[in-house]
């Protein structure tokens, strides 16, 4: 099966785009470059389900839809449902001979926000990841639910100011910790996890590829930074992002059959994370004095998330 | 402004909002909104030039009128890394056979960021006001900048 290549970023750039401009995500929005970046890694035909989200709803206005794939728009909760049923459906067709076209390549893949993945659809998707559909999910994990107004969710990490963890004279924004989807989705026993960030394009289309290519249900996170949300100038994107990948807030890994762990990216420097921190409105408020305490925590708990990484990777659990 | 291939006269472009509208009730049976006229199928190898586009895709709509500032491409200095390629949010860059050719103006809404990932020295895209002269903000294009000391 004729796969795009990925050995290099003039090879890709021969894709043909099957995600269309004249979308409606805000100037600068990772959301679709993580999109493209995906749709871009393959030329299967593709049935793809979206959350309710700004994915979803910047990308079929109506009159427009901005996929040149079946996609469908599907309730908050939703999206793994949709695909892991279209998934069952497919494969009773294809049993039944029922399917005017058995042959060509088809695959499912889900879109939801870090609101849809880590706390609405979180039922949903483990029903899912355990019934074992032959499906991917894509988490679009920009840490708070932008399409209403930038509320904090399950994924949100400690210290963000959102509009319902708000920083102020009493509070510092978040005070709980960012959950692990990672080590869950791996604990479902899924036969491919993986978390990835845009920058590194190459290892985002080619875990993608290997999502697709694994039988059975796959789980990928995502980092997508929001211009609106994270308040940075949306020119910054990558930049931002680079940040997150290089002060390891956002490590980038893969867990294959839930035990062989490859840490895919090892920054040459590793920032503090200060840095990343600091570029952000929504991290402001950390840096007053009596806030400081809140750095040095994020910083700790990198710290060890990485030597826990570093260990699993050695140890093959 | 549009570039060669693509351009707006060819495809009919709309302003967003000024489109004819079409009830509920006269789209295909199950709200189904095709990205495409007749068979759909090889889309994943064809060019956007070579595609059917039906109405109803977005492709087909501009968002220009959200830019106050536009990139503009110098293709002297380009190397075709591919660099502004990958990260457009908006599917804003035209490549093709491994060459930058330009900038689709119906489609870019003037984020910046393929300036940012630019590599080269100077950049060969900058930002410039949308009302800016392409051929004004050439001539303006700056001097290779010295390699600051940190
Ligand atoms: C059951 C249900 N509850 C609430 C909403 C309202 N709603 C629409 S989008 C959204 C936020 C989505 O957040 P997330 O999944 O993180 O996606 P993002 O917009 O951040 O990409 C909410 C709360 C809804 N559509 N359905
Ligand atoms: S609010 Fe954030 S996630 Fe939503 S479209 Fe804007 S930048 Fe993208
Ligand atoms: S300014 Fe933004 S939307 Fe326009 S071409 Fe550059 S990256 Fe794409
Ligand atoms: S990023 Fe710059 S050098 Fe690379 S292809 Fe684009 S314009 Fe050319
Ligand atoms: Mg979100």
């Amino acid at each position: 099966m004729a796969i795009t290549s990925v050995k290099n970023l003039k090879e890709f750039s021969t894709a043909n785009d099957r995600f269309e401009g004249s979308h409606l995500l805000c100037p600068g929005c990772a959301h679709s470059m993580i999109v493209r970046e995906l749709m871009n890694a393959t030329d299967d035909n593709l049935v793809v389900a979206s959350s309710t989200g700004c994915l979803e709803v910047c990308t079929a206005v109506y009159p427009y839809t901005s996929w040149d794939t079946s996609w469908i728009h599907i309730g908050f909760e939703n999206s793994a449902t949709a695909a892991s049923c279209a998934e069952a459906m497919y494969k009773a067709r294809k049993k039944k001979g029922t399917l005017p076209n058995p042959d060509a390549p088809v695959k499912f893949v889900a879109f939801g926000g870090d609101g849809a993945t880590y706390d609405i659809g979180f039922q949903w998707l483990s029903g899912a990841m355990e019934r074992g559909h032959d499906f991917t999910y894509i988490c679009l994990d920009n840490e708070n639910y932008a399409n209403t107004g930038g509320q904090r969710s399950s994924s949100t990490p400690i210290g963000a100011s959102t509009s319902t963890a708000q920083a102020g004279t009493h509070s510092y924004g978040k005070t709980q910790k960012k959950k692990d989807i990672v080590a869950i989705m791996a604990a479902h026993g899924a036969p491919y996890v993986a978390q990835l960030a845009p920058n590194k394009w190459k290892s985002m289309a080619k875990g993608f590829q290997k999502a697709l290519e694994t039988e059975g249900p796959c789980f990928i996170n995502t980092v997508s930074a929001c211009t609106t949300e994270w308040k940075f100038d949306p020119k910054d994107t990558i930049s931002i992002t680079d940040l997150a990948t290089d002060s390891l807030m956002f490590p980038i890994y893969e867990i294959i059959n839930g035990t062989e762990l490859n840490i895919l990216y090892r920054p040459k420097n590793i920032i503090p994370v200060e840095d990343y921190l600091g570029a952000q409105g929504r991290y402001r408020h950390l840096f007053k004095p009596e806030n400081r305490h809140v750095i040095e925590r994020i910083q700790k708990d990198i710290d060890e998330k990485w030597e826990y990484l570093q260990r699993r990777e050695e140890a093959r659990v | 402004m549009s570039t060669g291939v693509l351009g707006t006269e060819k495809r009919g472009i709309r302003e967003l909002g000024a489109e004819e509208k079409v009830g509920w009730d006269e789209v295909t049976r199950g709200v189904v909104l095709n990205s495409f006229e007749g068979d759909a199928s090889n889309v994943a190898h064809q060019k956007a030039e070579e595609r059917q586009y039906a109405d109803f895709n977005s492709y087909t709509a501009t968002v220009a009128s959200w830019r106050i500032i536009k990139p503009v491409y110098n293709r002297d200095i380009c190397i075709d890394c591919q660099n502004c390629w990958v990260w457009c949010p908006d599917t804003s860059i035209i490549s093709r056979d491994k060459q930058m050719l330009g900038i689709d103006y119906d489609h870019c809404k003037g984020c910046g960021v393929c300036v940012e990932v630019c590599p080269t020295n100077p950049k060969s895209l900058l930002m410039f006001s949308e009302a800016k002269e392409q051929e004004e903000a050439l001539a303006e294009w700056p001097e290779k900048k010295k390699k600051e000391k940190k």
